[in-house]
């Protein structure tokens, strides 16, 4: 049963965003023409709220072209944590208009939303008045120049933390922390910001962030948090996969995956590791095998274009047995398709796409907070079951910056088995019980071999023969399938007869929903899967006892997720799917109509 | 690692797995074998610090008939493994090995990129001028006029100049060798092997099977009547105008080698969280 499929989601009226079911956070987008930079406007605006209490979520969105042209910095403030956007906007600040018609979609307003833009830069564009938010003309250009060497975006900075209900001391410090030029520079901005706060008063609304019931409660709170992060998944993923072992990164620049790798090669060189900037995915994958292969935990991490050309070398890994680690953050396909822009359709190449009986893990973070601990285990994983491991993060989490307590240390670190010196009988591929044999590591005296891709005997000779082949392809596959995986291949969360399955970026917005519903006394399991393959047909029967009916929820426009769980487990009564494509983030409001009426169909 | 103290000298021998070679009688890859294992009791190192990394094609095999830790990855991306395998683990010995169709078609973008990158490998190309395994394609060295079942009277297309490619790259030891002179490839590729940073050693190895005409090799190689430089524009007009048979150390440069490579620890892991953390600020004296 497919419940949503494009076309319905198209004829859904845009400018009707459902009321907010969460009054408690506040959603801003702060929008311009590349270079007016919305992008450190956002990023302050988050890190002052993160240092006054708040949580907070950061979502980067540009046209097309990646540099230059249009950009909006979507933040979404609340006194809880926060992994989704809300289904609105209640604050749109334009610095300019232009092209901002492109994110009438993204930003979606209402007649309860407030537009702050400048009457110099032109009229309210159409797509913008049909929503029938207010607006409120302000001058910022001229507030700005009457300021001299005063920025735009710290004026809107002021503005939208003055709206939020920030502090004053906690955007000046924002500012102050980031700031790496001059003295004169950063008195003019500290104006322009508080112009800004000065220029809010005159605003209606937009209501503030609710604090805790007293100012001595807030205060309190505070005080004796503990210390927060606040960090993108790619930052995230990074420092999950150095804590996992990972010394060895190759890998070529690609939207969205890039800030995952200039996050670690300054990391890796203080930790003793290194960053190879290869020529092409298809030297980055080959890297990592090298290295590997030399005894070194390695990674690359790359999209889905990077993906295709690194299949090659992946299938090499799963027969040579190398453990490596494939960070894909993935964003909209195929080919070049939507490079800064979220979806999660590379998940039927992640598990399918390698030439040959080929098994390797999959796995996908379910927050930004999870990066750390997802890529962790893979890197663990990939070393234990000497294989490749992909991870499916995607542009939302790679890319989006939130304020976290700080996540949970996941324990250990790889553990690869090794051959000792002068072992007799030595035989890399050895037909063990668990599937596990091993390895030899260069320099290890007695025990050479030589790595093969080329189909071979156990004692790692090419062979052509029916039995080593089969020998061969049960031993990799076994020990995939036999390993204790444990309980964090999937989150279970809730009761019910129904069921909604999710992963990665997705799980957010399903959890916003099933919160809203079940405040409606509408009760939803949840299983939010980690370990996308192999499968664990006896977990997922276990988590889903009790359940007569699911519904697969994924953002892609083929319900990969959907027909990969219907291909691999028995799932209960008439399995349901909700998928539509990005580059629109799925909302919990239309996330909760959907659950509604599967529930009711 | 080495706790297994070596008493009797390191010969050719000590290099040479017992695995019989599966090679066509005739081809030049077995002596190109034989001077890798004479190289490298030159060079007395450990077999087990030293790794012979290939990809896919006849020359490629090469790895398994070495006493040697081997790497046989997949077509062209030879020496995409052995970088990061150098850069990973700079105390071995990484040698790298392949034909023309592997380093030069296929794996043609890395051999650019290795050539500038200087990662301190030995790369060793056996060129016949053609595709053996998949019997008798042309390759990038292939002549425009040889004449074959995928080609019909040729290709068409100038043949690539490997040597004169890697100097404009940065190659930074840049040899020539033939096959049919066991010994000296064994010294040349012996001194590739010391040699700091990335060494190229192209050797004539002819393949009889389906270029016969190749036996002709051994009467038309010689050494170069020159000694080799370290000047680069030079070096540049005499690999341009040679014949393809002058046999030697061409260019030897001294650029510094690939310094990216692993260092020893400067922090502990958990330090670097403090790129992560968020701190608050004193809200008491913030007005209302």
């Amino acid at each position: 049963m497919m419940l949503a499929t494009t076309q319905e989601q198209e004829a859904r009226p845009r400018a009707i965003v459902p009321a907010h079911a969460d009054a408690t956070s506040l959603s801003i987008a702060v929008a311009g023409s590349g270079g007016s930079g919305v992008m450190t406007a956002g990023s302050l605006l988050l890190e002052a709220a993160g240092k006054a209490g708040f949580y907070g979520l950061m979502v980067r969105t540009s046209g097309p072209q990646i540099r230059g042209g249009e950009a909006a910095a979507l933040v979404r403030l609340a006194p809880r944590p926060v992994n989704s956007l809300d289904d609105g906007f209640d604050l749109l600040i334009a610095i300019d208009w232009l092209n901002l018609h492109r994110f009438a979609d993204e930003i979606a307003l209402t007649p309860a939303s407030v537009i702050v833009g400048d009457p110099d830069a032109g009229d309210l564009p159409e797509a913008l008045r049909a929503c029938g938010a207010r607006y409120v003309p302000l001058p910022l250009k001229k507030m700005a120049k009457a300021i001299p060497g005063s920025w735009i975006n710290m004026l809107a900075l002021g503005l939208a933390g003055a709206l939020a209900g920030l502090p004053e001391r906690a955007l000046e410090a924002a500012l102050r922390a980031s700031w790496t030029r001059g003295e004169a520079g950063l008195e003019a901005n500290l104006t322009a910001l508080r112009a800004g706060i000065a220029a809010a008063t005159g605003i209606e609304g937009v209501r503030p962030l609710a604090r805790a019931a007293s100012r001595s409660d807030a205060d309190a709170a505070v005080r004796d948090s503990p210390a927060r992060w606040l960090l993108s998944g790619n930052e995230a993923a990074g420092y999950g996969a150095l804590r996992g072992g990972v010394r060895f990164v190759a890998a070529y620049p690609i939207t969205p995956a890039t800030e995952m790798l200039e996050w670690m090669a300054p990391a890796l060189a203080k930790v003793g590791g290194a960053l190879v900037q290869a020529e092409d995915e298809l030297a980055s994958v080959n890297m990592i095998i090298g290295a590997s292969y030399g005894g070194v935990p390695s990674l690359t991490a790359t999209a889905g274009p990077g993906l295709a050309l690194m299949t090659e070398g992946i299938g090499l890994a799963v027969a040579a047995e190398v453990p490596i680690v494939v960070v894909d953050v993935m964003r909209g396909g195929p080919s070049t398709g939507i490079p800064a822009k979220s979806e999660q359709s590379d998940l039927s190449f992640a598990v399918g796409g390698l030439h040959g009986d080929a098994p390797r893990l999959v796995l996908a973070p379910a927050s930004i907070a999870d990066c750390v601990a997802t890529t962790q285990w893979a890197v663990q994983l990939a070393e234990a079951l000497q294989a490749p491991a992909i991870v499916l993060s995607d542009q939302f989490l790679g890319q989006s910056r939130a304020i976290l307590d700080v996540p949970p240390q996941r324990a250990g670190v790889a553990r690869r088995l090794t051959a000792a010196a002068n072992v007799p009988d030595y035989k890399r591929y050895r037909d063990t019980e668990n599937g596990v044999s091993p390895m030899a590591i260069p320099g290890t005296p007695g025990v050479v071999y030589t790595a093969d891709g080329l189909e071979h005997t156990e004692a790692a000779i090419p062979s052509s023969q029916a039995r080593d082949h089969r020998v061969q392809l049960d031993k990799r596959q076994r020990k995939l399938v036999m390993h204790d995986y444990g309980a964090a291949w999937a989150d279970v969360e809730g009761e019910g007869e129904a069921a909604v399955i999710t992963f990665g970026s997705a799980a957010a917005p399903v959890r916003e929903a099933l919160a809203r519903l079940a405040a409606r006394g509408v009760n939803v399991r949840l299983l939010v899967v980690r370990l996308l393959a192999p499968a664990r047909p006896e977990h997922l029967d276990r988590a889903l006892d009790g359940v007569t009916r699911v519904l697969v929820v994924e953002q892609n426009h083929g319900a990969q997720f959907y027909r990969y769980l219907r291909s691999v487990y028995d799932l209960p009564g008439k399995p349901a799917s909700f998928h539509r494509p990005g580059p629109l983030p799925l909302r919990p409001a239309e996330l909760a109509d959907a659950i509604l009426a599967w529930r009711g169909a | 690692m080495n706790d297994v103290a070596v008493c009797a000298p390191r010969t050719a021998q000590t290099y040479k797995s017992s695995y019989k070679p599966i090679w066509c009688p005739g081809c030049g890859d077995y002596s190109v074998l034989s001077s890798v294992t004479k190289a490298l009791a030159k060079v007395n190192v450990a077999p087990e610090e030293v790794v012979v990394v290939s990809g896919i094609g006849c020359s490629s095999r090469i790895p398994a008939y070495t006493n040697c830790y081997g790497f046989h990855g997949v077509h062209g991306r030879a020496l995409a493994a052995a970088t990061g395998l150098k850069v990973a683990r700079p105390e071995l010995t990484v040698l790298v090995a392949g034909g023309d169709g592997d380093g030069y078609s296929i794996g043609g973008n890395h051999f650019l990129h290795a050539c500038r990158r200087n990662v301190d490998l030995t790369y060793i190309v056996m060129d016949n001028h053609v595709y053996g395994m998949t019997k008798g394609q042309p390759s990038p060295t292939t002549e425009p006029d040889w004449d074959s079942k995928l080609a019909p009277g040729g290709t068409g297309m100038r043949v690539f100049h490997p040597l004169v490619i890697a100097l404009a790259a940065g190659a930074n030891f840049i040899a020539r060798a033939f096959s049919g002179d066991p010994n000296g490839t064994a010294e040349i590729i012996a001194q590739a092997i010391l040699h700091p940073g990335f060494s190229f050693v192209e050797i004539l190895s002819p393949c009889v099977t389906f270029r016969p005409e190749q036996r002709e090799w051994k009467e038309l190689a010689r050494p170069a009547p020159v000694a080799p430089t370290t000047d680069a524009a030079r070096a540049a007009r005499r690999l341009m105008s040679d014949d393809g048979f002058n046999i030697g150390v061409l260019f030897e440069g001294d650029r510094p080698t690939y310094a990216h490579g692993r260092t020893s620890p400067r922090c502990e892991l958990a330090d670097l969280e403090n790129d992560f953390v968020l701190a608050g600020v004193d809200t008491e004296e913030v007005p209302a």
